[in-house]
């Protein structure tokens, strides 16, 4: 296991590795000047060139990936080109209360969708199994930013039980309750596609699961068909299951820029929209990044989960 | 080598490579498939449903009964059933329906269009990386999973931030976006394929590489990469919307579907909701109808689930 453990982080230190060079390069791609954003359209040619040399920008590209790199690692990622403020300040609380966001998704993606899967297989091509498949993929199908103002507009205006937006109460702030209540229609919202494309996983591998021979095993020693399905079978149908929600995650990071534009929720994806439209580069570098690293980070917890589970997989790494 | 094994010596007289080929492997036919996918009823219906979006979308100009783009202020936000505007008008007194039917112009085409063009790409990436392996597949694919480390709608949204919004620069953030996913396929089932007997047979019979790749690997290479294919168009009508929908995709005025959700965003709060939720469901429905039809086609070709 710690062979395993020790090749996966050598891995995931070079995949890294290669992200800091992939955003730094696109980054380069971006029209413009950053000297010239960060002065204003009246700032005279000198000036323009003094910051330019100031920030680096007249190096060969090799040693500003290196700057780069270096600050990354130091903890110093400049300033926004927009706010006088370090990157890091801005970045930081955004992507603590993204993670909020997400992880209140993932709840629900896991207590919704793996037993909706658990449950369709136990009742292969019954009409509960057909119409969950169809629901989740039509879920599966959802544009979330519209099923977020579709969310807004019966829950928040018509019903009037929730919030419409923020993550607190701008007037009256309150603790966790409070922060709970706004969680709900975001975390609901952003959780409908990965939910589903984690029941239809879940299904088909338990299908299979129950078809094993020491399932039927089980069941010829009268064993419960609770213990079977929810024990034995689901037990084997795990590592495939866990993997799947790695890559949900994913998905949750990349998707919650809708919902948190959509519902103003003080996140990095909103705060990686408004920098998009102001151009504010070393913000977009750096919330591209975060979520990179965090996603890598997901996904190396969810083959180590995978390793416990089921040790055969140690083994065919490479 | 391993070839000795079966030397085409040992037959006598020595088949052409395909007639030992087509003897060992399976080809997908589509006619085969075809009639496998008849059966799927939820398919067949989504066929059609897509067909009529195309359709729509090819004769907008004689369809649509009024301009996508002209407004009639003293309408503007009347609902669902208003006299002569079915689908109701949006916050410039535009009528809905006309701009959802010019819209899938923009929609489609800037879904599917990319997933064709990534194709053939991923298919020479993931193809050669698969069959040649050695260092320089190994390569690629290290390069392909430093893409991997990037949440898709994050990459796409990226990438067509840095190009700047745009018909062809959205198709662009989604082609690039796409196209490791698609080589993961086509490698994974490269790699599969390249160990089976078939190859084995047709490099014994004499097949030069270029003939194993194109003859041989190929049309089975190919249907995994049609059914994923499929699927990724649902995902891609999504995030194209998506991207319009923020700001770095289509630009408004242009009836995209994603621009007129957007549209419909800042209505929404005042108690209008038609104008964002209409177009959202097209969006949902065109997804569904492809991943219907993935599904389909998956089924279509999985030995076990063909029933005589």
């Amino acid at each position: 296991m710690a062979g395993y453990l020790l090749r996966r982080l050598g891995g995931m230190v070079l995949v890294l590795l290669g992200v800091s060079l992939l955003v730094f390069l696109i980054m380069q791609l971006v029209p413009g000047d950053p000297a010239r954003t960060l002065l204003g359209p009246t700032a005279t040619a000198e000036a323009i060139a003094a910051v330019r040399q100031d920030l680096g920008l007249n190096q060969p590209l090799v040693n500003q990936y290196l700057d780069y790199l270096g600050g990354l690692l130091r903890g110093d990622l400049n300033n926004s080109l927009v706010m006088a403020q370090p990157v890091t300040e801005i970045v930081f609380p955004k992507l603590g209360n993204t993670i909020i966001l997400a992880a209140g998704a993932l709840v629900i993606c896991l207590v919704v969708g793996v037993p909706l899967g658990v449950l369709a297989a136990t009742r292969q091509y019954s009409l509960f199994d057909r119409g969950a498949m169809f629901l989740s993929l039509a879920g599966a199908s959802v544009p979330v930013y519209w099923a977020a103002l579709v969310a807004i507009s019966i829950f928040a205006l018509q019903l009037g039980w929730l919030p419409t937006s923020g993550m607190y109460d701008v007037r009256n702030p309150g603790g966790f309750g409070d922060l709970l209540l706004h969680l709900v229609l975001p975390a609901a919202t952003a959780a409908v596609v990965p939910t589903a494309v984690i029941a239809r996983l879940t299904r088909s591998v338990m299908v299979e699961a129950l078809q094993q021979d020491h399932i039927r095993m089980l069941r010829a020693n009268g064993v419960s068909e609770r213990q079977i399905v929810w024990r034995h079978a689901l037990r084997n149908a795990l590592p495939p299951i866990v993997n799947i929600v790695g890559l949900q995650v994913g998905y949750l990071l990349g998707g919650v820029i809708f919902i948190e534009v959509v519902f103003s929720w003080p996140g990095l994806g909103g705060q990686l929209y408004t920098s998009i439209t102001a151009n504010d580069m070393p913000i977009i570098q750096a919330g591209v990044l975060f979520i990179a690293v965090v996603f890598v980070v997901v996904n190396l917890v969810a083959d180590i989960v995978v390793a416990l589970l089921d040790p055969r997989t140690r083994e065919a790494v490479r | 080598m391993s070839s000795t094994t079966l030397d085409g010596t040992a037959l006598s007289p020595v088949p052409s490579v395909d007639a030992v080929a087509s003897a060992v492997k399976r080809r997908s036919k589509p006619a085969l498939m075809w009639r496998a996918l008849r059966r799927d009823k939820a398919a067949v219906i989504s066929i059609g449903v897509l067909l009529v979006l195309a359709l729509v979308s090819v004769f907008a100009p004689l369809i649509a009964p009024y301009d996508p783009l002209e407004g009639d202020a003293t309408q503007r936000l009347e609902g669902i059933g208003t006299a002569g505007h079915l689908l109701g008008l949006d916050g410039q007194g535009r009528d809905i329906l006309s701009r959802l039917i010019h819209g899938g112009r923009y929609s489609l085409t800037v879904a599917v269009l990319p997933v064709l063009v990534a194709g053939p790409i991923a298919l020479l990436i993931g193809m050669s990386a698969g069959y040649f392996g050695g260092r320089v597949g190994d390569a690629v694919m290290r390069v392909l999973d430093v893409l991997f480390a990037f949440p898709v709608v994050l990459l796409a949204i990226a990438i067509a931030a840095v190009l700047g919004p745009g018909l062809l620069n959205v198709m662009l953030a989604i082609g690039i976006t796409m196209v490791p996913y698609m080589a993961r396929v086509v490698y994974t089932a490269t790699v599969q394929e390249s160990a089976k007997e078939y190859v084995e047979a047709a490099r014994a019979a004499g097949a030069t590489q270029g003939q194993i790749l194109r003859q041989q690997l190929l049309p089975n290479v190919l249907s995994p990469l049609v059914v994923y294919g499929t699927s990724l168009c649902g995902l891609m009508i999504v995030l194209a919307a998506g991207l319009s929908f923020l700001g770095v995709g289509v630009t408004p005025p242009a009836p995209d579907w994603g621009v007129m959700t957007s549209d419909g965003r800042s209505v929404l709060l005042e108690g209008y909701g038609h104008v964002a939720t209409i177009p959202g469901i097209v969006i949902l429905v065109a997804a569904l109808a492809f991943n219907l039809i993935g599904d389909g086609v998956r089924d279509a070709l999985d030995p076990h689930k063909q029933t005589s």
